[in-house]
């Protein structure tokens, strides 16, 4: 295979590693404890027998800490990360994660604090928690913000209940949410545990909004719409406020998903295009880390009328400093205990204080321009369903490659060998083929370039030699894995030397 | 192509149903199970429920799709396919054999007349691939 | 900026040779009257030195100096050095979900690491990729019970996590389910006598230890559960105890959930911690999560993936297992390189430390004038002591002494207005308890 054209990786030895149970060895330590420094009872006379453990713990790992740091260490060269390079999944703002957040977050004064700590104990971090907020709220133009969601699909599930629970205060909390068919999965799901069904609303021809279809569907039964905003195809909704008025009008609330906000901060505010309540992923436009999966934060933003329904405790003034104020009678209650990720809170407040106004514009400005230039340097070689101006990420489909037999993933697989993480694929469910792309503000030109210049070289392969993409990638630890098999006979856990199934408390010590 | 045996009735949903006197046997379609690929499992009713023709009775999934599956007619659930518990695999291999789903007793036999042949069917299929 | 690496003249060019004069173009989907022309009115960027002493001033008004017996869902535990540099290793922390598993392997890896050991410690057969936190995990697992059974009531002991019951009520409180409470008996634990498990009961829910330190008695909470076909929801705040207490799954439960934060996450003003969620393998496919599962490549390479994904939001939509999209990665991570630190013996042996600790303590408090334990049940590291007065006035003694003496337990049930809750693990050297002691009798 001809490799010529890849420019920006190259292949390097991986190290092979087991699992934790098959690296274990009996009488092994890694942990340093001090002796017990009180006078030693025996465990029986405190603690009635049946209810102690008898298993020994059998089959937890056995392990020096040279063996742990080395395992660790080696499984995460398998991985792919920001700081490789570019990581252009659409929707979800790969940008890099600023060292210094994570050295503020670490403080012992954030790190060691108990969350019950009394409130005159804690003011450092209520202060970080309100000057958040109020920052929030200047980015959205909303009156009044919550941090406590943990994550964009809480704040979803929060925004929704706060809608419900004004709703039913003016007399019908209202059965349906309204929620166009490019939305993220997320959107319906968190509907439903509100208590309500989901209609789709069309998007017309240009990827927006279909607003007579949107005013067919508005009725006293419609609680809210949930937009996103820009949408999943990277466009602005022009018509936001002809949007907002029509569910306005018919008695409902505009949720806003605030996913793709990278595009809008401190260049537009929601509120002024009457959004009533919003979330925000911090661990998206805000930088915090993602983490391989998590933890992210998703403060909630909303008007001053739904204001009163927001979760307890809020953080509130009071003399010269802080306090909790619990007395909240029409709070939607709590949607996760003490005060969320507040450790992501932490590094988002990092982010914001070290940009500043000027810094969070020409981030918004820098990231719509590297998704306009993707899109530009790509669109004679791959098809763009919904051409024109895109904000921060672009979608483009297969179509064109779909004539050589190769589809959406087999171009992904593909990048991999090329060195690139691959955009999101398949979504949003509107486009076939879907290969949607964020670069976000934090690349480079050359990196940018290199990966128009692999995006244009796997067009070219799939023309000259497709059957290279369809079992690509070639250079990792593994090839692509049988996903059927996997979901068809799940193992979820280590069962011990030769994978024998056995109803708990297996046995899987290896050193037998 | 899919294959379509004459002898069976078919739904627009993608159903084939065998009727045998009171009862019949219901799956999906070949060409279902190749739009929808390797199929990893099958989720099916319990023994004795009752569902309105047209109202999803299970759901088949593949890596990353479920599609629900439709009761051709009207009826009372009086035998299951447990097979495709371990071997969900079959419904890609023998859809209209080993891959079956439930067998029903059928409550309004007028209902029959309803489902398409094989040719109708085998219309419709085109009729959707042009859309 | 330094985050945004190319210059101003490389962004001029970049822009031209996309057909564009000015920034403000790329814009022009915006309405006009919606594009702020002023500042957010956030302020001026403010440099690295700058918010370094920023963040150290605020920190430096949080009082983490003080002798603290604070617990009640968040523990203080020693956190093993090598934890923070592995999880800080930039192919952990900054990765994405693992989508792409071939390039995904060490987080995907990892994962079923964590998998595999939260079933060993919770005698449960399968676990998910942690949820949120320990609250989450039981309003999860009360919709997953729902989704089971098809019946609509759950009875919470009252000694469930007060802020755990709460997410619960908001979590449930548009879906038609109702929440009754279950009284405790006079030894701390749950009261079998007044628990009545109907028909519709979709499951009862209890917590080990209890917010009171309680060991409840798990078995006899699931056959009285299990009598009337519900479920047994067992949740932990302190999944420390493991190390010692009998597995919830050797018990009988159905689904058990728990707060991961003592396996080596730091307090953080309570977060982010990491929710944990395991089940038995007939319920797996109503999981709420993710899950990781092996799988082999054409080569025959072992390997890890997402899987059973059809459960989730993102193809289920609606019709979800839940809405929840990630797990907590990172802290998911924290907590298996913790379990892979302690290993079988030190996870054991910290849990013993615990047990001794808080046994010596509670003794010593008990010894003095005034002071006794309110409840006579088994105990694992935290313990409610009838205070003289209000607890909340015996807080504030100690606290001018610099000791955080407890939760005042009246703010949650305000008939034990003189209990105080006391926690001690193995970072409360005796030098520390004594004082405890001392200052209390003083």
């Amino acid at each position: 295979m001809d490799n010529s054209r890849i420019k920006k990786a190259t292949t390097h030895v991986a190290q092979n590693e087991e699992l934790l149970f098959e690296r274990s060895r009996a009488g092994r330590i890694g942990y340093s404890v001090p002796p017990l420094d009180v006078p030693e009872q025996a465990i029986a006379g405190l603690i009635d027998p049946a209810l102690l453990r008898e298993d020994d713990l059998d089959g937890m790992p056995e392990l020096s800490e040279v063996d742990v740091v080395r395992h660790f260490t080696r499984l995460s060269t398998w991985n792919y990360c920001i700081d490789h390079g570019l990581y252009p999944l659409g929707s979800c703002t790969m940008k890099y994660n600023p060292r210094i957040n994570e050295l503020v977050a670490r403080i012992e004064g954030f790190a060691r604090l108990h969350p019950l700590t009394p409130a005159p104990l804690a003011q450092g971090a209520l202060a970080v928690i309100h000057s958040l907020e109020e920052s929030l709220a200047k980015i959205t133009g909303l009156a009044a913000v919550t941090t406590q969601p943990a994550a964009g699909a809480q704040g979803e599930l929060t925004g929704i209940m706060m809608i419900r629970a004004r709703l039913a205060e003016r007399g019908n909390p209202r059965k349906k949410v309204l929620i166009p068919d490019s939305a993220h999965g997320t959107n319906p799901a968190s509907a439903v545990i509100c208590g309500y069904t989901v209609e789709s609303v069309p998007s017309n021809a240009e990827g927006l909004t279909d607003l007579d279809a949107l005013r067919r569907l508005m009725n006293e039964d419609v609680a809210a719409l949930m937009l996103t905003n820009p949408n999943t195809l990277g466009k602005f909704e022009q018509k936001i406020e002809e949007v907002c008025r029509i569910v306005h009008e018919g008695g409902g609330f505009v949720y806003m998903d605030g996913a793709n906000m990278n595009a809008l901060c401190g260049v537009a505010r929601p509120a002024d295009f009457g959004i009533d309540v919003m979330h925000l992923n911090l661990h998206k436009t805000f930088s915090t880390p993602h983490g391989g999966g998590g933890p992210g934060a998703g403060p909630v933003a909303v008007t001053s009328e739904l204001e009163p329904y927001l979760p307890y405790p809020r953080v509130v003034r009071m003399g010269d400093g802080l306090t909790l104020d619990f007395d909240r009678p029409k709070s939607i209650g709590r949607v996760r205990a003490y005060f969320g990720n507040f450790g992501v809170l932490v590094r988002a407040l990092a982010y914001i204080l070290t940009h500043g106004d000027s810094g969070l514009r020409q981030a918004t400005e820098t990231a719509v321009l590297n998704a306009n230039y993707i899109a530009h340097h790509l669109s004679e070689t791959y098809d763009i369903p919904y051409p024109g101006r895109v904000m921060h990420e672009v979608i483009f489909s297969d179509k064109k490659q779909l004539k050589h037999g190769v589809r959406n993933a087999d171009i992904s697989k593909r990048l991999i060998d090329y060195g690139f993480y691959p955009p999101t694929m398949s979504f949003p469910l509107i486009v076939q083929g879907a290969i949607m792309v964020e670069p976000t503000e934090t690349e480079n030109r050359e990196e940018l370039d290199l990966f128009i210049d692999a995006m244009r070289s796997i067009d070219q392969e799939a023309a000259e030699n497709p059957e290279i993409l369809k079992h690509a990638p070639y250079t990792t630890k593994v090839g692509r894995l049988d996903e059927v098999a996997a979901a068809r006979k799940p193992v979820l856990r280590w069962k011990g030397e030769g994978g024998s199934a056995g109803k708990r408390a297996d046995s899987t010590s290896s050193s037998a | 192509m899919a294959n379509t045996p004459e002898e069976l009735g078919y739904t627009k949903d993608h159903e084939w149903v065998r009727v045998s006197g009171e009862q019949a046997t219901v799956g999906i379609t070949d060409h279902a199970q190749q739009q929808l690929g390797d199929v990893v499992y099958v989720e099916l009713p319990k023994v004795g429920e009752r569902f309105e023709s047209a109202s999803p009775f299970g759901s088949v999934e593949s890596v990353k799709a479920v599609s629900e599956i439709y009761m051709p007619l009207t009826g009372t659930v009086e035998e299951v396919n447990e097979s495709l518990n371990d071997s969900p695999e079959r419904v890609n291999t023998d859809p209209y054999g080993e891959g079956w789903m439930i067998r029903i007793k059928i409550e309004n036999p007028g209902e029959v007349d309803g489902l398409l042949n094989s040719i109708e069917y085998e219309d419709y299929i085109k009729e959707e691939a042009a859309e | 900026m330094r985050y945004i690496p190319n210059s101003p003249d490389e962004r001029r060019s970049m822009l031209e040779s996309i057909g564009c004069e000015r920034i403000e173009e790329l814009f022009e989907q915006i309405p006009e009257q919606f594009r702020l022309s002023e500042p957010l009115g956030i302020g001026p960027p403010v440099s690295e030195p700058d918010l370094i002493a920023h963040f150290r001033r605020l920190a430096s008004r949080n009082a983490t100096d003080c002798v603290s017996f604070l617990g009640a869902g968040a523990y203080s535990h020693h956190i093993p050095v090598i934890i923070d540099p592995l999880i800080s290793r930039a192919e952990f922390f900054t990765a994405y979900t693992p989508y792409q598993p071939e390039l995904s392997q060490g987080t995907l890896q990892y994962i079923f690491e964590f998998q595999t050991m939260i079933c060993q410690l919770t005698g449960m057969e399968v676990a998910n990729a942690s949820l949120y936190d320990g609250s989450t995990a039981v309003a999860e697992a009360v919709l997953m019970a729902n989704r089971v059974t098809r019946r609509t009531k759950f009875i919470f002991a009252d000694t469930v996590h007060p802020q755990y019951r709460e997410v619960a009520s908001a979590y449930v409180k548009n879906l038609g389910l109702t929440i009754e409470t279950a009284p405790h008996t006079e030894t701390g634990t749950l009261d079998l006598s007044a628990l009545k498990v109907d028909k519709e009961t979709a499951a009862v829910v209890v917590q080990t230890p209890n917010f009171f330190g309680c060991i409840e008695d798990i078995k006899s909470a699931a056959d009285a559960a299990h009598q009337s076909g519900a479920l047994l929801i067992v949740t932990m705040s302190e999944a420390m105890s493991l190390g010692v207490l009998k597995s919830p799954g050797d018990a009988g439960a159905d689904i058990v959930t728990a707060e991961a934060q003592s396996f080596g996450i730091p307090l953080s003003f309570g977060g982010p911690y990491c929710g944990l969620f395991a089940t038995l393998e007939k319920y797996q496919r109503q999981m709420p999560g993710r899950l990781v599962g092996e799988a082999f490549d054409a080569e025959g390479r072992r390997g890890y993936v997402l899987t059973l994904s059809t459960r989730e939001q993102h193809i289920r939509r609606e019709k979800a297992t839940s809405n929840i999209c990630t797990n907590q990665g990172l802290f998911a991570l924290m907590a298996t390189v913790y379990l892979a630190t302690m290993g079988r013996r030190g996870v054991q042996e910290v849990a013993r430390q615990n047990v001794q600790k808080s046994h010596y303590a509670a003794a010593e408090v008990a010894k003095l004038d005034g002071f006794s334990m309110r409840f006579s049940a088994p105990f694992f590291n935290e313990f409610v002591v009838r205070t003289p007065g209000a607890a909340s006035e015996v807080t504030a003694r100690l606290l001018d002494q610099g000791i955080v003496g407890g939760v005042a337990l009246e703010c949650y049930y305000p008939e034990l207005r003189d209990c105080l809750l006391v926690c001690v693990t193995e970072t409360a050297s005796k030098e520390m308890i004594d004082r405890l002691a001392a200052s209390l009798g003083a």
